[in-house]
């Protein structure tokens, strides 16, 4: 016992603190750990380099030695007289029916080519919380200035279209404050339609597009309207004409903006008390899950004027948007409903507790941050969509993929081509999805409040 | 603390008569009756499983009883949403887990429910959060986030939360039960200056210091029923069951 050694400590003055140690850095440290860091990864990071190098020894001559001036795949082949090249001439010549589709009017780009930029405007504001709120203003106005910009006609359409939707929202704020949620969204919707179909009367071009009795609309509103289409009218383009990149565009950004608040409507849905809501959820979503798209699109392009009643005429694009949005829609909500499973049980009961209620708590609590945690399955969704509207090629719309299957490979000029078009078709892709990702990661980044 | 502080008045504040609940087919609380005075502290004990969480949480309705009724303040709870929203904006709750909200600061989460639910003007709302969170001492915290605070803070920020609606009634379900030691007493320090304000507050805590200083009744739940309760003095010196003696002795004992 003599022999332990005395076990008493008390430290008098703490230690300081002071800096990590220095990393070892430089370039060769860095190659060392992650190139090379044994055999079996030299060997293959030796062969990557291989086939890497492989890969633009080959395609850089034929990039660069490609032909820009010629209007013809035969007088490419004459100029390169068999060496390696691309004939970029077809998109020198093509690019705005690739753009812009075959049928819309030359002398009409700039109207799509303005409300693009003006979509950046408008969706500025939505993406990043820092910009000035009443840019937000702008935002809500767009879908209509879009429409008109790009359809053309009448300016009363889209403002009769936005007027109903303002009536609608002052109902439902009126009426939700005397009687609740679900009476405001009634008197809402009913504010809607009457609206809508009051305006059929002052504009004949609405009933072309959605086709409210347009028999009847004409006959009775037929002495005011008969001077109003061209009241502040542009050039009119119909949708059949619509093409190109444009059009999936058009079909992306219009789906998606849809399907997210449609997604979390049934999202909520299927996590309702009440049988009748959640059962007709759930068999929504598993009915749509359970069906390919392409089979939706053939829906929408013949059988889905057969459940409309006769004499209407439903726009194709309202009809492949409409397919396209619960398709998607029947996906988010499932990504969402990921996220509201994952939230604890006790930010509900927090909610309840301070007397929230069910609206509320999900507007201000829950959804929040279930979308939060769902951002990576929403934007896998979004970016799915996007690429998924070159489905609808297959039933003759001339988006972008239809475009180079349809009118460019088989014009007599340019038959045999496929190597330029589709490496356009790729990069317009990529840049618009990566920019969605890129964008995706940024707002996780941001959203994150757990330690700074 | 001198009694004069703590008067009590002859007002009900909680009636429950004959309360029973079932999860499934489990008989979790049986035939409870419980009157509250105005002003009372009550501290229910029990061990694990004897439904002393669940009967607070009945009392603001976010468990459902099948018989019987409850009366919080006058409102009898029914399966009416109306009363149910009404009762829960009177009574305050703090949970173990604290059950902040991390999306939002500690000075939103504080001017939530009172901007939506009482429809306060935001400025006032949070005038009154940045009172009540000097109360609870931690005002210079008001524009973290609840994932930045220690559980402590977390803890007195969620009391801050509910006193933020100006409650009647303040339950607390096993409030100190996922803290360290240390924070322990800045919680129940809170808790102590909220009872000597006279608030009627109904915990279920393991705080044996905290019931004999505060309370003026304690409850011992067992198996879903009331199985004594008596002033702090006479239940823990003097024990009538069997039942609570032997949990006296087991959580007392070391």
């Amino acid at each position: 016992m003599s022999d332990t050694p005395n076990i008493g400590f008390v430290r008098h003055e703490p230690i300081p603190p002071s800096a990590p140690p220095i990393q070892q850095a430089g370039m060769v440290k860095w190659m060392r750990e992650n190139l090379f860091s044994n055999w079996i990864n030299s060997i293959l990071t030796i062969l990557s380099i291989y086939f890497v190098v492989k890969i633009i020894l080959a395609s850089t001559p034929w990039m660069w030695n490609g032909v820009w001036t010629t209007s013809s795949l035969r007088e490419c082949r004459e100029v390169l007289q068999g060496t390696s090249g691309a004939c970029w001439s077809v998109l020198a010549e093509r690019w705005n029916q690739m753009l812009f589709g075959f049928k819309y009017p030359v002398e009409a780009y700039w109207r799509p080519t303005l409300a693009f930029v003006f979509l950046l405007v408008c969706i500025a504001p939505i993406l990043f919380q820092k910009l000035p709120r009443n840019m937000l203003i702008f935002s809500a106005i767009y879908p209509f200035l879009a429409f008109w910009l790009i359809w053309g006609g009448t300016v009363l359409t889209p403002v009769v279209v936005a007027v109903s939707l303002i009536v609608g929202y002052l109902a439902f704020v009126k009426i939700e404050r005397l009687t609740g949620f679900a009476a405001g969204v009634l008197s809402g919707v009913v504010a809607v339609a009457l609206v809508l179909y009051l305006g059929s009367f002052v504009t004949a071009a609405l009933p072309e597009f959605i086709a409210l009795e347009p028999v009847a609309s004409r006959d009775m509103g037929g002495f005011v309207t008969a001077a109003l289409p061209e009241f502040i009218a542009l050039e009119p383009v119909a949708s059949r004409d619509m093409g190109g990149f444009m059009l999936n565009l058009i079909l992306g950004t219009v789906c998606v903006s849809l399907s997210i608040p449609l997604g979390i409507v049934l999202a909520l849905g299927r996590q309702s008390n009440m049988p009748i809501i959640k059962g007709i959820c759930v068999v929504f979503i598993e009915f749509i899950r359970g069906v390919p798209l392409i089979t939706l699109l053939f829906v929408a392009n013949v059988v889905l004027s057969y459940f409309f009643p006769p004499g209407t005429n439903l726009d194709l694009i309202l009809r492949v948007i409409i397919m396209i949005t619960l398709f998607s829609a029947a996906y988010i909500a499932e990504v969402i409903r990921g996220g509201l499973a994952a939230l604890p049980r006790g930010q509900y009961e927090a909610a309840d507790s301070l007397g929230l209620d069910y609206p509320q708590a999900m507007r201000l609590i829950i959804l929040p941050q279930a979308l939060k945690i769902s951002i990576p399955g929403i934007v896998n969704v979004a970016v799915g969509l996007f690429k998924d509207t070159t489905l609808v090629s297959v039933i003759s719309m001339f988006d972008l993929v239809g475009m180079i299957r349809g009118p460019i490979s088989s014009s007599t000029a340019w038959t045999g081509i496929y190597w330029e078009l589709y490496l356009l078709a790729i990069l317009l892709f990529f840049v618009v999805c990566y920019g969605i990702s890129q964008y995706s990661q940024w707002l996780e980044r941001q959203l994150r409040t757990d330690h700074h | 603390m001198s009694e004069a502080q703590m008067k009590v008045s002859d007002e009900i504040a909680i009636s429950i008569e004959n309360m029973n609940k079932w999860y499934g087919t489990f008989h979790v609380l049986r035939d409870i009756n419980l009157d509250v005075q105005r002003g009372e502290r009550i501290v229910i004990c029990g061990p694990s499983g004897s439904g002393k969480s669940t009967l607070i949480r009945c009392i603001n309705a976010l468990e459902e009883h099948q018989q019987g009724s409850i009366t919080v303040d006058g409102t009898l709870l029914s399966s009416d949403v109306k009363n149910i929203d009404k009762v829960r904006s009177e009574v305050g709750m703090c949970f173990q887990h604290f059950n902040l909200f991390p999306h939002l600061t500690i000075l939103e989460n504080c001017t939530l429910a009172p901007i939506w639910v009482r429809k306060i003007p935001k400025k006032e709302a949070e005038e009154t959060a940045m009172h009540f969170l000097e109360k609870v001492k931690i005002p210079e915290q008001a524009d973290k986030y609840p994932g930045q605070l220690s559980g402590g803070q977390q803890q007195r920020v969620a009391i801050a939360r509910s006193l933020c609606m100006k409650p009647r009634i303040m339950l607390f379900d096993e409030p100190t039960s996922a803290l360290d030691p240390e924070m322990i007493k800045e919680v129940l320090d809170t808790m102590i200056e909220l009872a000597e304000d006279g608030m009627t507050m109904l915990c279920v805590t393991h705080e044996m210091g905290f019931a004999r200083q505060v309370a003026n009744r304690v409850i011992f739940m067992d198996a879903g029923q009331i199985v004594e309760q008596n002033e702090p003095e006479e239940f823990f010196n003097n024990p009538q069951s069997d039942r609570t003696k032997l949990f006296l002795s087991q959580i007392l004992g070391h």
